[in-house]
């Protein structure tokens, strides 16, 4: 016993050498641990064993919930293999299944959300950091984080009862008479559809997106504006030539996690894109994404391989967001730490 | 034109448009907000609270199971998230400060918070109801925790840091353990910010539909414990909304209204709290 925690003690003082020369702050844990004794010792073993344990279990969440949906979707895998993700049927009558809707139709509604909210969330954020008074700058900021507040599926249902409407009735024919040339603005005003879902969208990932970069916008060291401002410069070119290449980083983080948000997103999509299995080129027509289509039909799959393919398309889902957060945290992270 | 006003035209522009998107952005909340609100509000009386739903064509009716349904789920959701969420987060604020495991983490508990809400409904069905065979209060519950435990991790982790050096050491100069400090010292000082985290945290679920779909599904009558099918606001939310009938789009309304606001209210109330935090500190 009294020999294991001096051997622990020494990789400690090891650690906190390794600390000191990086310039860290040692003393705290050199103290920590030169006044232990062995019952000290033990206390705090267990106590740091028993968080990293509750810490490692949200990894293994992490771990589960992808080895679980590929176990139990390897009906579907073994069925379709790679044609699953190529195929345009969704036959639940036949069982043959394949995601090519609903991933273009993911894809489409959260590029048409990214379109609109992009630029929105840039001149909000630019608002909020440089152009408002400081007075209105903390409301006017928590009103826009509010936005984010508001439940998800609140935003779905205004969608159906107040935007779709509307769409159908101004929105819509007004595209159709002066952009109708288009194969975008074409057929019938239906009001629900993927342009519908895209704005729906672009309302929800517009909060996220304007924060995050309002506070990248924040970062920007005063001095290298000033001067850029000393040389003559106006507002907007210290933004082109300042804050958005010292800021890139950051912005690009911001974009990917509001796109993150937007992939998965499922009650305000479901209430408004239609749920329709059919390709076409026009933004007013039905169409469907991942997510709607597991919240319409994962409680009425009935048997193996209709389950499983849309366990398959939920992994699908969970893979895409992974790679875009992945992006998008890593980009956050560089954004707040080393810069080049 | 002279260069000089071609710069200035520019940057009127462009401050212009800047000002715009940010009036479009409030106005699109005071829209929302205003439709709730004059919708919703009219379906709120005392059956709303006090019964349970109407078949369609029935007049009156209320959402009483729904609402309970809510909370316990909500309740039952924080129990296990919090004490797992404060532990983990201690673990990254303490020890994991540098390590690769605290990093690895904290990167996976980032992208926790923003993964996809039905995949984790999903989840939760393949290990909780397809093998138990039925949808249950405690699934739903379940699946409300995982979405909350990264939250609660992350938000403990950045309060704990926030906890001046000084008062860690001066516990350890005392001769206190580690765990001791923490648990009486450092907790202590970081408690009401974490807190408020926690408040938002339960806010965010409460008005979590997608990983209730599958896991609690609904029902239209009392609950007998939470082992069964369990109504709650969102999913009936979703079901009367999607219905063709006036009666429940009116409760739906009514439900959404519910829901919006008191998910504001704590969002409002924790955010005073912190900045009166802030200013103490």
């Amino acid at each position: 016993m009294c020999r294991s925690s001096v051997c622990i003690s020494i990789n400690w003082l090891e650690e906190d050498l390794r600390l000191v020369s990086t310039g860290r702050r040692p003393h705290l844990e050199l103290m920590q641990r030169m006044n232990m004794n062995k019952n000290k010792i033990w206390g705090d073993l267990v106590f740091r064993g028993l968080t990293a344990a509750f810490a490692s279990g949200i990894a293994l969440i992490f771990i589960a919930i992808i080895l679980v949906l590929w176990q139990q979707s390897q009906p579907s895998i073994t069925k379709f293999g790679f044609s699953f993700l190529t195929s345009m049927s969704w036959n639940p009558v036949q069982e043959h299944f394949g995601a090519l809707i609903p991933i273009v139709g993911t894809l489409l509604s959260t590029f048409l959300a990214l379109v609109f909210a992009i630029p929105l969330s840039l001149g909000i954020a630019l608002f909020l950091a440089e152009l408002a008074p400081h007075w209105l700058r903390a409301p006017f900021g928590t009103a826009i984080e509010l936005l984010a507040a508001i439940p998800s599926i609140v935003y779905g249902m205004w969608g159906l009862f107040v935007l779709g409407p509307l769409m159908a009735d101004y929105v819509q024919p007004f595209l159709k008479k002066t952009l109708g040339f288009l194969p975008f603005f074409s057929g019938p005003s239906m009001g629900i559809g993927m342009l519908t879902a895209g704005l729906v969208l672009t309302l929800m990932i517009i909060p996220f997106i304007s924060s995050v970069t309002r506070d990248v916008f924040l970062m920007v060291p005063q001095p290298l504006k000033e001067a850029a401002y000393g040389l003559g410069c106006t507002t907007w070119e210290v933004v082109r030539d300042i804050m958005i290449p010292y800021g890139r980083k950051g912005i690009a983080g911001a974009i990917f996690l509001g796109m993150g948000r937007a992939l998965g997103e499922t009650m305000a999509v479901t209430f408004v894109i239609g749920n329709a299995y059919h390709l076409s080129w026009s933004l007013f027509s039905p169409g469907n994404s991942i997510a709607s289509t597991l919240a319409n039909e994962f409680t009425e799959a009935d048997g193996t391989i209709y389950l499983s393919s849309l366990i398959e398309l939920g992994l699908v889902l969970f893979l895409i967001t992974l790679i875009i957060l992945s992006l998008a945290q890593i980009w956050l992270r560089r954004s707040q730490t080393g810069r080049t | 034109m002279t260069l000089l006003t071609r710069r200035k035209l520019l940057n009127f522009i462009v401050l212009t448009l800047s000002g715009m998107a940010a009036v479009l952005g409030l106005f699109m909340l005071s829209w929302i907000l205003g439709d709730v609100a004059w919708k919703g509000f009219s379906s709120i009386n005392w059956d709303f609270f006090t019964q349970l739903p109407a078949p369609p064509g029935v007049q009156g009716g209320g959402l009483v199971n729904a609402i309970i349904g809510t909370l316990l789920m909500t309740g039952t959701a924080a129990c296990i998230a919090v004490p797992f969420g404060m532990m983990s987060g201690t673990y990254l604020a303490e020890f994991g400060k540098n390590n690769l495991v605290g990093h690895l983490i904290r990167f996976l508990a980032d992208i926790l918070v923003s993964a996809p809400s039905i995949v984790i409904g999903v989840f939760v069905y393949l290990v909780l109801v397809k093998p138990m065979h039925n949808f249950s209060g405690w699934a739903g519950a379940v699946s409300l925790a995982i979405i909350m435990l990264p939250v609660v991790s992350r938000t403990t982790e950045e309060m704990l840091r926030l906890v001046p050096p000084e008062i860690r050491e001066a516990a350890l100069a005392l001769g206190s353990p580690y765990w001791k400090m923490t648990f009486v010292i450092i907790y202590r000082s970081a408690s009401s910010g974490i807190a408020t985290g926690v408040m938002l945290a339960v806010a965010r679920v409460a008005g979590e539909t997608a990983p209730l779909l599958f896991t609690a599904l609904n029902s239209p009558y009392w609950m007998h414990g939470m082992n069964e099918p369990m109504a709650n606001l969102t999913v009936v939310l979703f079901n009367y909304a999607m219905s063709p009938y006036d009666d429940w789009h009116r409760l739906a309304w009514g439900a959404a209204f519910l829901i919006t606001m008191t998910v504001l209210a704590v969002n409002v109330f924790a955010r005073i709290m912190l900045r009166a935090k802030r200013r103490m500190s």
